[in-house]
């Protein structure tokens, strides 16, 4: 397809503003302005909205695909949480309103939201305390390893580690590194749990924190990980939990109840909030008491009357990690999710998924090597080394399942695991969907051992086939030039 | 696998070619084919000191970013410009066009710490079993 | 309601081909020690309920103001279209475009977001976003440290109280100096900056229009930055880009900012926009995916996220950024919005927007006690003192309809009785005249 740029009429005009109703004044001095013009396409408001219509059809998304991405809780978005944020009520609230004297009872609705999503959220994970301002889970895992660094600086010793497992997501150890710590990776043992002889060598008053995910990145509950933080505590060090995989434990298992300090949760995975093509998400971090101090500005409280206000005054806060309050529009439908979901909704999600997950291990562990045999959670992940062996690897595999109009599972996440595909269908989706989609898994199986081609060779059906992305690194073509 | 027998090798796969003090070094044959085709790499500047076994360059392929350490002590004498432009040259003359950097070996006592040809021939056959 | 398909007949389908004999089987490796302490959610409501309750705290929110507010976050129109196709669900609901070939929809507009922040900027590579424009003034700052191996910034007060407070936070664990340099007659202090800038700085960061609404042309800045090896980072406002010198102009390295402004609502602080574009020389030092463009095995275009070994899932504790999820609705309405808009339209936004700035600023002078700043130029915010406290101002404005701009005494130490009034191309000349006859009535 065209790009945008290359529909460019000269003249043409789209949205226009009409006549000015004020006087035209004296311009700014020469030196202010741009010489260089902006060269952007002049187009008609229809030449906009086909080009990007047309392009809306050349994604595959949950509201028209089955997509299995494995660690990223896919699940259906319900349509009302998106309308309900269109309501002028809430979209057209200026965040510096409340700033103003007497204007944070213009904004009581949205504290509100903010207030009971977080009390919610305490509940959900057995957390003391919520901040709803990170904008992303990476941004919230920042955020809670920045608190941990606050923690111990209060106690007077900053400790210089933090543990992560070797199937932690990229986020843990990056997040980490930025907040001025050094990563001890500690590899995973033959049994598919972190290793515990490791762990406990590492583990010393140099500690900071341990970063998990629970059920971890294979998919699995560990069943030492009360162990684990019962020895992280004996030395001082925090344990942080990822909540990636949350989907898995609602109304199951609680990380506050499991020995976890500081918890940060992904909305957009979880609580149903749209991907929007890679955002926005949001990253709330949630805290025991040993924290509560160190929580960014502002807060939002519920006075003696009854009514909300924001509190800055907190001395031993972190500071500011997002501009206000947390990306608002997305906090607000995870609110109406919850609200629908309620107690018994949230409990059938988890059962759900997990029930779906576990249907497509039983289905496929004939075709598929399975690193561990062991019932899993929400997500199940296999090594598709067996197929490699005839040259089909993941990548193939995925590719394939494009053609069939699927959106392929993660590959090569966890990095334990070779040729990994994490499969993670989510409670949304139906039996018949899951059904075909195995159909396809065992096809693929079968083509690997009889026609290993047919699979390495796609996709072949859609509008591009495999991109040359050895170019795209070695000769970056970044932005249109005219 | 292309193993010439006049250079010395490292665990890691790097070579080192040593013609008096100066030493030329680069990843082997080994190495490229296992990274896959190259798109990018970060070298030292010259004038920096050198570590035996330590941090030299970042070589990255499409999908992954792998650290050479270097075979040799000593300060870098010369960059190889051409891999900014053409980091292809790894993967098609791996000893030769696309060598990485020259430097003017600190101690040349650090050679018995490397392997010899026949030496990182019979390890890299350890390592395909 | 949970939105879950299944029927009683599915899931004994499903148990019975695991093996199973029921669901709670399925959690028997979480032990009942750690059962959860409690759970006590209200139950499930309906849609329909549930829509009520939002839709009566909504109403709890006061957006009957006539908005003179902006500080950074400004009350612009969105034309209908933008929402039209950001509601588009195929593309709303699908995720980072990793697998390319299902994904060129995405990546193509993502592509397209980038090619338009470089137009706009007038630098040479954008990437696909980052969560705002404080976040991204981070990266930016940090992308300067990296690349200079210098670890002293220079950061102008007139850059928003917000982002600066943003950067003390985020440095707190990390060893990098900050030097603040004092604002003069609403502009930056070149004697100040001057005086600090030695081979100790990383970077030099301006805002363009400043807080105060100042517009500056920062080249001469730029020039003396780079002769000292330092980096210069501008925090912008696109809009005004429409009309003033751009960051690429003044020779500036980095260019970030909020991009609410350009199609996306206010929505009570987020999701909001960080845009950063680097000069091509600092392009692998950029954090945040990158869309680039290449051909298939057919030799047909397509596009595909590049030069991921910057990134967190491969580099990890290495990577340029923890940055994972972006903003890239945000991005993609940004897009539709500015291609709406094309290049006419830009300039006509951002003339609309000064017109009516310098309107308001001729209305408010004619009232008694009312000082407007004209120390230096502005675009379409500025500077106003009253005779009273701000803040009580504001709140009398209030009672009268208007929200009337952002009392300054909340951010800078002293000036209690100064107000920042944006004014953008949503307020007519009739609400302009009556924010003047009310703030006259008022004082």
């Amino acid at each position: 397809m065209k790009l945008i740029f290359e529909k460019h009429k000269e003249g043409r005009r789209g949205f226009s503003y009409g006549e000015c109703d004020v006087a035209s004044p004296k311009p700014l001095a020469e030196k202010y302005i741009r010489k260089n013009q902006a060269h952007l396409a002049s187009l008609s408001e229809l030449d906009v909205v086909r080009h990007f219509t047309n392009l809306s059809r050349f994604n595959y998304s949950v509201d028209t695909n089955f997509y299995p991405l494995g660690s990223c809780t896919m699940k259906y978005n319900p349509k009302f949480c998106e309308q309900i944020t269109s309501l002028e009520g809430f979209s057209q609230l200026h965040p510096l309103l409340p700033q103003l004297s007497g204007g944070g009872m213009l904004a009581q609705g949205s504290l509100e939201v903010l207030y009971e999503s977080e009390k919610l959220l305490c509940e959900i994970t057995g957390m003391h305390a919520f901040t709803m301002q990170p904008m992303a889970g990476a941004h919230g895992e920042l955020t809670g390893v920045m608190l941990i660094a606050a923690y111990h600086k209060n106690k007077g010793g900053r400790r210089k580690y933090i543990i992560v497992p070797d199937s932690s997501h990229g986020t843990n150890p990056s997040s980490a590194a930025i907040a001025g710590y050094e990563v001890i990776v500690i590899p995973t043992a033959s049994d598919g749990y972190m290793d515990l002889v490791e762990y406990k060598k590492h583990l010393n008053n140099e500690t900071a924190a341990v970063m998990l995910t629970c059920p971890d990145t294979l998919g699995i509950f560990n069943p030492h990980i009360k162990e684990i933080a019962d020895l992280a505590h004996k030395v001082g060090a925090l344990m942080y939990y990822d909540g990636a995989n949350l989907n898995a434990m609602l109304g199951k298992c609680r990380p506050g109840d499991i020995g976890f300090d500081v918890v940060h949760l992904n909305l957009h995975k979880t609580f149903a909030t749209p991907h929007g093509g890679g955002g926005p998400g949001a990253g709330p971090v949630g805290v025991n008491e040993k924290l509560i101090e160190f929580l960014p500005i502002s807060r939002v409280v519920r006075r003696s009357d009854g009514t909300f206000a924001l509190d800055y005054q907190k001395q031993k806060s972190i500071g500011y990690i997002a501009p206000f309050y947390g990306n608002f529009g997305v906090i607000l439908k995870a609110y109406a999710y919850m609200l629908v979901l309620g107690k018994d909704g949230l409990i059938s999600a988890a059962e759900i998924a997990v029930l779906n997950a576990n249907y497509c291990l039983a289905k496929l562990k004939k075709y598929y090597d399975l690193p561990f045999d062991k019932t899993c959670m929400h997500e199940c992940v296999f090594s598709a080394a067996r197929q490699a062996k005839n040259g089909v690897h993941a990548i193939d595999i995925a590719k394939y399942l494009i053609d069939q109009g699927f959106h392929p599972p993660t590959i090569y996440f966890p990095l334990i695991i070779k040729e990994a595909l994490m499969i993670e269908p989510t409670e949304t989706e139906s039996k018949e969907t899951i059904d075909a989609f195995i159909k396809v898994m065992i096809e693929i199986a079968r083509l690997a051992e009889e026609d290993p081609s047919a699979v390495t060779n796609a996709p072949l059906k859609m509008p591009i086939k495999r991109l040359d992305e050895v170019r795209a690194a070695r000769q970056p073509d970044l932005s249109w030039k005219p | 696998m292309n193993i010439p027998k006049n250079l010395f090798y490292t665990k890691d796969h790097e070579w080192a070619r040593i013609e008096g003090k100066t030493a030329y070094i680069g990843i082997t044959d080994y190495a490229q084919h296992s990274l896959g085709d190259i798109t990018f790499i970060e070298l030292p500047k010259i004038g920096e000191e050198l570590k035996q076994s330590g941090y030299c360059a970042t070589v990255e392929s499409v999908k992954a970013a792998s650290e050479v350490y270097a075979p040799l002590s000593g300060k870098v004498l010369s960059v190889n410009t051409e891999l900014a432009a053409h980091p292809e040259l790894i993967n098609q003359s791996a000893y030769e066009k696309g060598y990485f950097i020259s430097l003017e070996i600190s101690d040349v006592a650090e050679k018995t710490k490397l392997m010899d040809a026949a030496s990182y021939e019979r390890y890299v056959e350890g390592l395909t079993k | 309601m949970s939105y879950i398909p299944h029927t009683q007949e599915d899931i004994q389908e499903m148990l019975s081909a695991i093996g199973a004999k029921s669901i709670d089987e399925l959690f028997k490796d979480i032990p009942a020690s750690l059962a959860p302490k409690s759970f006590n959610l209200p139950a499930s409501k309906s849609e329909f309920v549930v829509t009520q309750i939002l839709r009566k705290l909504a109403a709890k929110n006061a957006t009957g103001l006539v908005n003179f507010v902006g500080a950074g976050f400004y009350d612009h129109f969105i034309p209908a279209s933008v929402d039209a196709i950001a509601g588009r669900s195929e593309f709303y609901t699908a995720y980072t475009p990793y697998q390319p070939e299902c994904s060129q929809g995405w990546l193509q507009a993502i592509y397209e977001y980038q090619s338009i922040i470089c137009q706009l900027t007038g630098l040479d590579v954008s990437n696909a976003s980052l969560y705002d424009g404080g976040t991204a003034l981070f990266e930016a700052m940090m992308m300067a440290v990296r690349a200079t191996g210098r670890n002293k910034i220079i950061l102008d007060s007139g850059v928003n109280l917000i982002y600066r407070t943003m950067l003390y936070t985020y440095t707190s664990n990390l060893s990098v100096e900050f030097v603040e340099i004092p604002v003069v007659h609403g502009q930056s202090s070149r004697e100040e900056l001057f005086k600090h800038l030695d081979d100790k700085c990383a970077a030099v960061i301006l805002q363009n229009p400043n807080f105060f609404g100042a517009v500056d042309d920062h080249s001469d800045i730029v020039e003396k930055v780079h002769k000292s090896g330092a980096l210069a980072i501008a925090s912008v406002y696109p809009v005004s880009l429409g009309m003033l010198k751009t960051p690429g102009e003044m020779g500036f390295d980095i260019a970030t900012g909020e991009g609410q402004s350009l199609g996306i609502p206010l929505s009570f602080g987020g999701p909001y926009l960080g845009f950063m574009a680097v000069k091509n020389e600092l392009v692998r030092q950029m954090p945040g995916r990158i869309v680039g463009s290449t051909v298939d095995s057919d030799g047909k275009r397509g596009f595909v996220l590049t030069l991921q070994t910057r990134e967190q899932h491969i580099r990890r504790q290495k990577a340029t950024s923890n940055i994972c999820s972006n903003e890239a609705l945000c991005a993609l309405r940004a897009a539709v919005f500015v291609s709406l808009l094309g290049k006419d339209g830009l300039k006509e936004l951002a003339q609309h927007n000064y017109q009516k700035a310098e309107f308001a600023k001729e209305e408010l002078s004619r009232i008694k006690g009312v000082e407007v700043k004209r120390s230096s130029p502005t675009f379409n915010e500025f500077t106003v003192l009253l005779p009273r406290h701000g803040d009580e101002v504001v709140h009398r404005m209030i009672e009268k309809g208007f929200a009337c701009g952002f009392p300054l005494g909340r951010f800078y130490k002293g000036m209690d009785n100064y107000l920042l009034v944006a004014v953008t191309e949503k307020r007519t000349k009739e609400e302009i005249c009556r924010l003047a006859d009310s703030l006259e009535a008022v004082l």
